[in-house]
């Protein structure tokens, strides 16, 4: 059979940032995958290296809008491994409580994506509604819904009042009820399971190859996690588990976020209470010669940061790596073998930050062959054909 | 430090008795080889020991470009990062994607913004400048403006 390309992107497919996937295909299947990247490259690691310390935390916090504080705390904690300071302790349960906000949010974020990309728009509206609750909590203690400003070298810039933990603790009980409810609503549908079953498949060893993190990495039985490898925050204090599925698909993805939504309300949960008292930061008056490592666990997976120091304002070198930058390569593997229809799917299932669903376009010697809107519809239209099969 | 770290410490030390490694705390160690190297001690953490390629830093220095490979032992949390000096008039070295995946775009990307070139990588491309960017123009060393 004759082989075709359908292109997907640059701007772009599912995802918030531009990038480009060359779908090569022999009628309706993926035979291989070609990736480019590069069209929202905006130098983040030159820029760094001209900003001060005190700067930095708010550059790097707009690399993402979704995991806003991920890249800041990494950042923190690779400046506080280089000059080796101190953290006090209330700030460690602050950063831990925010971190955990964020990741809750940002799996309730892809699970209304992906339920819009398989046609249920229900389960689309349903876990925004329920992500708008972590969204005020957010904006109640650090003052924005999105980009918290939360992380300094040395601490936190704000404090969690005593009046607000019982707000918090309220709002916690809303969302981890809708929770259970979704979990049990998106397990117990046939259809959902048929779309999202044996789908995308991402094998171990190709997870190791690849060096995949996040929740791609554990849905193909691959156990890391930075928050219990190597402890930073309060994460060593609290009582909480990794979740792992050996499946790899895409259902395994989907089971691995709803469960860890429930692992991280536990996490805040048990750091309101241990809440100890003290000071949110140390005085930090110079950042001495040095290089240092942070890594912290984003909802997507582990972020990298590495500083070298010379004992001057700004740092020599600035080292970022995102997690997707592991996960995105892995498509090459997780969608060969699968239809146009679930292709959609495949490329979301990792989690790639998205945002803007109409900027698709397919191309065929020339003509357009599928935009972004009929490559949902042709989505839509295999989960229909599957209902239709439940309903006979 | 971790027994397990503690034991791969050693084992580096007697498989590699050019490396030279320096403690930066109980979870981050810094080991400098010669760059003729780099292909057998990679393939021995990633094959042999099981570490996972975090990722790699690109640095331009005074005496040569340093590349760091930083190597995750995820069962004890540590980070062994591998450090390799290359000549600035031979910016030569054996590229590690062959042996995994993880290092594909992470070279192409040094290759790019620093112009060390990686020999034996499957597929030496830039990946993140655009198509129009010169091709001797190289943002992150330090002689860029």
């Amino acid at each position: 059979m004759s082989r075709r390309i359908v292109p997907i992107g640059p701007y772009h497919p599912l995802q918030e940032e531009p990038e480009f996937f060359k779908l090569i295909v022999e009628g309706e299947k993926v035979v291989d995958l070609e990736i480019n990247i590069g069209y929202n490259h905006r130098g983040h690691e030159f820029i760094a290296q001209k900003m001060t310390y005190e700067q930095i935390p708010y550059l790097v916090e707009r690399i993402c809008g979704i995991c806003s504080n991920s890249h800041p705390l990494a950042f923190v904690l690779a400046v506080e491994d280089a000059a080796a300071i101190e953290v006090p302790l209330r700030a460690q349960y602050i950063r831990t409580i925010i971190h955990e906000l964020e990741r809750v949010h940002s799996h309730f974020l892809w699970l209304g994506l992906a339920g819009h990309f398989i046609g249920y728009n229900t389960v689309w509206m349903w876990a925004w509604r329920y992500r708008e609750p972590v969204l005020d909590l957010f904006e109640m203690i650090t003052g924005n819904r999105n980009h918290y400003a939360m992380n300094k070298v040395g601490g936190v810039r704000r404090d969690i009042l005593p009046e607000q933990v019982p707000l918090i603790e309220k709002a916690l009980d809303e969302i981890e009820t809708k929770t259970h409810m979704f979990t049990k609503a998106i397990l117990d549908d046939p259809v959902i399971l048929a779309r999202l079953e044996n789908v995308g498949v991402l094998p171990k060893e190709a997870a190791i190859s690849y060096g995949v993190v996040g929740p791609t990495a554990r849905a193909s039985g691959v156990a890391i996690d930075v928050r219990k490898d190597d402890p930073h925050c309060a994460y060593d204090r609290i009582d909480w588990n990794i979740i792992v599925f050996k499946e790899g698909d895409i259902l395994a993805k989907t089971k691995v976020r709803l469960l860890e939504c429930l692992e991280s309300l536990k996490i805040i949960r048990q750091c309101l209470k241990q809440l100890p008292e003290g000071p949110i930061e140390n005085r930090v008056d110079e950042i001495a010669p040095g290089e240092g490592i942070g890594r912290a666990e984003a909802p997507r997976g582990e972020v990298f940061h590495y500083v070298r120091s010379d004992g001057r304002n700004s740092p020599v070198r600035h080292k970022i790596r995102a997690p997707s930058y592991m996960n995105i390569v892995s498509n090459e593997v997780a969608v060969k073998g699968y239809s146009i229809p679930d292709a959609a799917l495949c490329l979301a299932a990792v989690d790639p930050c998205y945002c803007c669903t109409e900027r698709m376009v397919a191309i065929e010697s020339g003509k357009v062959r599928y935009t972004g809107k009929e490559l949902i519809e042709l989505s839509i239209k295999k989960t229909e054909q599957i209902q239709a099969r439940y309903r006979k | 430090m971790n027994e397990l770290a503690v034991k791969l410490q050693d084992e580096i030390l007697k498989k590699f008795p050019k490396a030279k490694i320096f403690k930066h705390n109980e979870r981050r160690l810094y080991i400098t080889v010669p760059k003729e190297q780099i292909y057998d001690i990679t393939y021995f953490l990633h094959k042999e020991k099981g570490l996972r390629l975090s990722i790699a830093t690109g640095i331009d220095t005074r005496e040569g470009f340093e590349i760091l490979y930083h190597f995750s032992q995820d069962k004890t949390g540590t980070f062994f990062t591998i450090k390799v000096l290359i000549p600035k008039d031979n910016p030569n070295v054996q590229s590690v994607a062959p042996i995994f995946k993880a290092a594909e775009w992470i070279e192409r990307e040094m290759y790019e913004l620093l112009g060390i070139n990686f020999i034996g990588h499957p597929n030496l491309k830039p990946l993140l400048t655009s198509d129009d960017w010169p091709p001797d123009k190289y943002p992150l060393r330090r002689d860029y403006e």
